[in-house]
């Protein structure tokens, strides 16, 4: 099966961020394929590698971006819900003439279209939100 | 045009162009929460504006608090909050020819469509005549057009 998956919300305080997570992994490793993770809404704030949670918790940015190594995964953070909320990476920095960027390792920042394409091509797109 | 800034219009243009061919699926976007208060409305609203440039059949259903959005009228001075309800408008010219709205949600809410913004799109088929954009349909319509579409969007 190709999944596409959607993240609407942000990172700690709300479940469906870790649900996301979990249903990516397992999908990838019972071998399906995912085609590309988008990351909306405050869902953007799971791509900033500036998150620094305690030792004890898992750590969410860098969970996604280990799961991207491994598997190639397309991790892709909505611009226009990016610039709202501050997740910048080199070219956004340079554009808006920001003085740092933050965006994680294995992210991308893209277009909404990346979101309808991925909704075209996936025989099913997941969603996990409010 | 009123859906962002002029980087957001470039981007929408490159989008027109990396439009897939061949494959045409039905999209309904579902708004179920108030205009404001969140920004699900605003943000969801953007998602399908940009979707319809990409050639597919895309429809709008809005049912529970997602039914406020369509209220004419609406100004957020007070809030001091972006009043994005014009972008509304904008549906038709971006050939969404389908919105529709659950009389059960209106009905609970004090509304009809009476309290709706008019929205219209210009029928090609028929020499551009302006036609209504809003449809209001039964909560078992809604669970048929809802049945019937390929890829669900939830804001």
């Amino acid at each position: 099966m190709k999944f596409a998956v959607l993240v609407n919300e942000g990172p700690y305080t709300h479940q469906a961020s870790d649900s996301a997570f979990q249903f990516t992994r397992a999908a990838l490793e019972l071998g399906h394929q995912v085609i590309r993770v988008f990351f909306y809404h405050d869902g953007v704030n799971n791509g900033t590698r500036l998150t620094t949670p305690p030792q004890d918790d898992r750590h969410i940015p860098n969970r996604w971006s280990e799961l991207a190594r491994e598997h190639e995964l397309d991790l892709v953070v909505c611009v226009a819900a990016a610039q709202r909320r501050g997740v910048v990476d080199e070219e956004e920095q340079k554009r808006n003439g920001k003085d740092a960027n933050n965006i994680a390792d294995g992210f991308r920042i893209s277009g909404l279209g990346q979101l309808i394409e991925a909704g075209i091509q996936a025989d099913r797109l997941v969603t996990f939100g409010d | 045009m009123n859906i962002g800034n002029q980087q957001q219009f470039l981007q929408h243009q490159n989008l027109n162009e990396e439009r897939q061919s061949g494959i045409v699926k039905k999209f309904l976007y579902i708004n179920r929460r108030a205009p404001h208060g969140t920004n699900y409305a605003q943000e969801g609203l953007e998602v399908a504006l940009i979707g319809a440039a990409f050639d597919q059949e895309v429809a709008m259903a809005y049912l529970d608090d997602g039914v406020f959005q369509l209220k004419s009228g609406q100004d957020t001075r007070a809030i001091g909050t972006k009043n994005f309800s014009a972008t509304y408008r904008a549906l038709g010219d971006y050939d969404v020819k389908r919105v529709y709205v659950e009389r059960e949600s209106l009905e609970r809410r004090g509304l009809s469509e009476d309290d709706l913004m008019s929205l219209v799109y210009e029928d090609e088929d028929d020499d551009w005549e302006e036609k209504p954009l809003i449809h209001v349909v039964s909560a078992s319509e809604m669970q048929r057009i809802i049945s019937e579409s390929d890829v669900l969007l939830n804001f």
